[in-house]
Formats: C-alpha cells, sequence, structure tokens
C-alpha cells in the first residue's frame, strides 16, 4: 500500500454519443485515486462511480496497458497521453497530478480520426495509408531466404528498426498543430526504405502512401517538431526529411 | 507533365516549393541588405550600387521576375495551405499545450507572415511601383535628378523622416525576424536536407542569420532616421 494520501480530482472529460451528433465537455469529481494507479486506472475508477450513479461510462481506447499496442490515446491537459516523454497513456501515472487538480480529457482532434464515441476516435485511415505500401511483397517460389544471407550496414539496420517501433497510436497527428500524419507515414515509409528488402518497391511506397496520407485530410507539415516531442516512441523528425528526399527522388526518377 | 502537376499539388511537393521560394527570398534579404548597408557609410557606392541592381537586365529581366514569382507564390500558398491545416481539425481542443512541444515562431507562422506581408506592400508603395513608373512608364533610365545627381540615396532618406513609418518597418522586421527564426531551418528540412553533421549547423546559422539581417535593416532604418533631418 501506499503511503501517499488519495488525489481528489475534477475531471473534463469529452462526452459524445456518436459520430453524427455533437459532443461537450462534462465535469465529474473523483476521489481518493491513488497515486500509483495509471491513468486509465483512474478512467476505470471513475466509469465504476458512473455505472453506480446510472450513468453511461466513459468510452475509450485501451488494449495492452503496457505501451506497445498504440491503442490508448487521450489528449490530457492539452497534450497527446499527457504530460511525460516517451510514454502512452496507460504508461502514465497519476503521480504526475497534485491534489485539487483539474484534468481535461478530450479524444485525438482530427478531421482524419472522426470521433466514434467519447474519448474513441476512428484511426482506420492509418490502416488505408499502409494499405497503400506499407509493406514488402514476398513472391515465395517454396524456398525461404535466410534473413541473415543479406548484409546490412549496422547504422542503417538501427535506423530502419527505431522508424520500425512506431506503435501507429496517433499522437503525431493529436499534437500537430495542422494534424498532419507526416511523422507516422515517414516512419513507415522509413523502415522499409533503409533496407534492401524494402528498397525493391521504394518509389512507388513513398508516392501511393504519400497520395492516401493526403486524400485521407490529414494536415501539412510545416516543421514545428511538436509530434516528434509527443511521440511516445521518439520517433524522429529524421524520418520526415528522408521521406521528402524519397517522395521528391520518386517524383523525378519513378515511372 | 501530370507529374509535374502530382507532384506540386502533393503535401511534400508545396512543402517543398515554398522551400525553394523562402530559400530564394532569404539569399535575395541578403544582398539586399549588402547594398543597404553601404548607404550607411557612403551615400555614392549605394547610389551606383542601386543604379546597377535597376539597370542592370540580367537583374531586371531575369532575377526581378523570379524575385515576383517567389514572393507571389510563397504567400498565396502560405494562405492555400493555412486554410488546409485549418480544415484538417475541425474541433479545436478545448485545453491544448502547444507551447510544451514547439516554439511559438513555428505555430505562428501565419501570423508573422502577415506582417511582413503588410509591409511588403508598403514597401512595394515607397519604393518599387515609384522605380518601375519612373523606368518603364516615363522611360527615365538615367536614375539621376534635375541637379544631376543620382536620386536613389535621397530618395531613401527622405521616405525614413516620417516616424510612422519608420516604426512600421522596424516593427516589420521583428515579425521578419520571427518567421525567420523557424523558417530558416525548416526550409532545410523540408527539401529534405537534414543530416546529424550538418543540422545542427544549419539551426545555428538559422539563428544568426533570423536575429543579424533583420536588425541591420532595423539598424540602417534607425540610422536615416535620426541622421538625416
Amino acid at each position: 500500500m501506499s503511503a501517499h494520501k488519495g488525489l481528489n480530482l475534477t475531471l473534463k472529460v469529452w462526452r459524445q454519443q456518436s459520430q453524427k451528433e455533437k459532443g461537450q465537455m462534462e465535469t465529474y469529481q473523483v476521489s481518493d485515486i491513488s497515486p500509483d494507479s495509471s491513468f486509465l486506472e483512474m478512467m476505470d475508477i471513475l466509469n465504476e462511480q458512473l455505472i453506480e450513479e446510472g450513468k453511461e461510462p466513459v468510452a475509450f481506447d485501451h488494449d495492452c496497458r503496457e505501451g506497445i499496442c498504440g491503442m490508448c490515446s487521450m489528449y490530457i491537459n492539452g497534450e497527446a497521453h499527457g504530460p511525460g516523454r516517451g510514454i502512452t497513456t496507460c504508461q502514465l501515472h497519476m503521480r504526475e497530478f497534485n491534489n485539487g487538480d483539474t484534468i481535461y480529457i478530450e479524444p485525438w482532434r482530427a478531421k482524419a480520426f472522426p470521433v466514434i464515441k467519447d474519448l474513441m476516435v476512428d484511426r482506420s485511415a492509418f490502416d488505408r495509408i499502409m494499405a497503400a505500401g506499407g509493406f514488402v511483397s514476398v513472391n515465395t517460389s517454396g524456398n525461404t531466404q535466410d534473413a541473415n544471407a543479406i548484409p546490412i550496414e549496422k547504422h542503417k539496420a538501427d535506423q530502419a528498426f527505431d522508424a520500425a517501433t512506431c506503435i501507429g497510436c496517433g499522437a503525431c497527428v493529436a499534437s500537430c498543430k495542422n494534424a498532419s500524419a507526416m511523422l507516422f507515414v515517414s516512419a513507415k515509409v522509413s523502415q522499409f526504405a533503409l533496407l534492401p528488402q524494402g528498397q525493391v518497391e521504394a518509389k512507388e511506397r513513398v508516392q501511393n502512401m504519400v497520395k492516401v496520407m493526403d486524400e485521407e485530410g490529414f494536415g501539412n507539415c510545416s516543421n514545428t517538431g511538436a509530434c516528434e516531442v509527443e511521440c511516445p516512441k521518439g520517433i524522429s523528425l529524421d524520418n520526415i526529411a528522408r521521406m521528402n528526399r524519397e517522395y521528391l527522388s520518386a517524383s523525378i526518377k519513378g515511372e | 507533365m501530370s507529374w509535374v502537376k502530382n507532384t506540386f499539388s502533393s503535401s511534400i511537393g508545396r512543402k517543398f516549393a515554398m522551400a525553394l521560394s523562402a530559400l530564394f527570398l532569404m539569399f535575395f534579404l541578403l544582398q539586399h541588405f549588402a547594398i543597404n548597408i553601404t548607404s550607411v557609410f557612403s551615400a555614392e557606392v549605394f547610389n551606383d550600387l542601386s543604379h546597377f541592381m535597376g539597370t542592370n537586365p540580367v537583374v531586371q529581366f531575369a532575377l526581378q521576375p523570379i524575385l515576383i514569382i517567389a514572393v507571389v507564390y510563397h504567400f498565396v500558398m502560405g494562405f492555400v495551405l493555412e486554410a488546409k491545416n485549418k480544415g484538417a481539425r475541425e474541433v479545436k481542443y478545448a485545453m491544448n499545450k502547444g507551447q510544451a512541444n514547439s516554439t511559438w515562431f513555428s505555430r505562428n507562422m501565419i501570423y508573422s507572415g502577415l506582417v511582413v506581408l503588410a509591409f511588403l506592400a508598403l514597401h512595394f508603395y515607397d519604393f518599387w511601383i515609384p522605380e518601375i513608373s519612373t523606368k518603364y512608364i516615363d522611360g527615365d533610365m538615367s536614375g539621376l535628378m534635375a541637379n544631376g545627381d543620382f536620386r536613389y540615396y535621397e530618395e531613401m532618406v527622405e521616405k525614413f523622416h516620417d516616424p510612422l513609418r519608420t516604426g512600421f518597418y522596424v516593427l516589420a522586421f521583428v515579425l521578419l525576424a520571427m518567421h525567420l527564426l523557424h523558417g530558416f531551418q525548416s526550409a532545410f528540412q523540408s527539401i529534405g536536407a537534414r543530416h546529424p553533421k550538418y543540422t545542427p549547423g544549419i539551426k545555428k546559422l538559422g539563428n544568426i542569420f533570423a536575429i543579424a539581417i533583420p536588425a541591420g535593416f532595423i539598424f540602417i532604418a534607425l540610422f536615416h532616421h535620426l541622421t538625416s533631418h
């Protein structure tokens, strides 16, 4: 048991019945929240309280609760995944807050991420971008080649790995003042473009993924760098510069 | 040529074109400053350089049209992108802490840009339109006043008599500095020029450029305002 005293908090939570209906901020009080509980556990406590009061619980996305699935979203006190760096909402703990605090909890805001209900948004635009090119075609004819048979420079393998740690949570879009998806798309473009297996389809990949990104209604990148700061996986702006190079070179040299 | 159209109507292509026009405008700013600063030391050198720039066919008929295209593209596309970006988030956050993850300059390029645009309108009214009118409508390419001296220095100094105009010039250059504090390094990022070896240097150079050049222009404006009475 923690020696800390429980926290009494005022929560301002976005409630929205469905995509078609208008939403609004609602105010709730929660009391005696353990500073050791995670933010999602605090939300669970709020929901149990709402159920007991005969009200509808707040809908929010979550799955693994260990910072790897990318499901938990929430814009907390004006930042994606709340205060703290390199964490998702499930890794945010209530010790980051003080007794008596008011906490704003909102869904990701982007035209391309419509609200499904309350704090849940539809991030399938990311799936459609991935389907447009976020893969390597492996046309096997019986034998699969050993992955280690192709020599890859260590620093390139490291950069590709770093890009591949993107969990597609959408914090970059939520944090960007333009709701741009450049950090996500550039991470996905980079993880393939840096490796020999991905270079075969590199030109079509970047063109197709950027085309779908634009069609989905994400904004344009203005290099504020907010995405990089708020990204739970520390995806670097280097990837956006690489995607810019890949795209411009594909436009000139591609089919 | 549909690939050209496709490229420059994409998000990345537009940012690339914004960056190219920005790089040209920054180069222009540097040479404009290099010429103007001579006015502090020597009216004669300033007059000679102004006459050369105002009558040289390469400057007038190759560089000037590029400059005008760059200026117009940069602000028109600035508005287009701003409108698109605003449209990409229809419902705003009730609570948003932009200052936690980005600089004020980077988030407010449209406002610093608008002040610079208003300045450009005044600057064109002050200098560019009279120049074009004298040279290409009246046909007077001599650059001389009635007394036989070059007119450029006199015309410039006369403009800075007015404290209101001088004040607005100073304000616009402060906003230009803010625009450049983000814009310089952003232009390199947009064209994909980013490397762990060079990017820290580009950012430092950008900060020096963003402060030194506007500060230099402010110095010139104040110098002529204070010494020309």
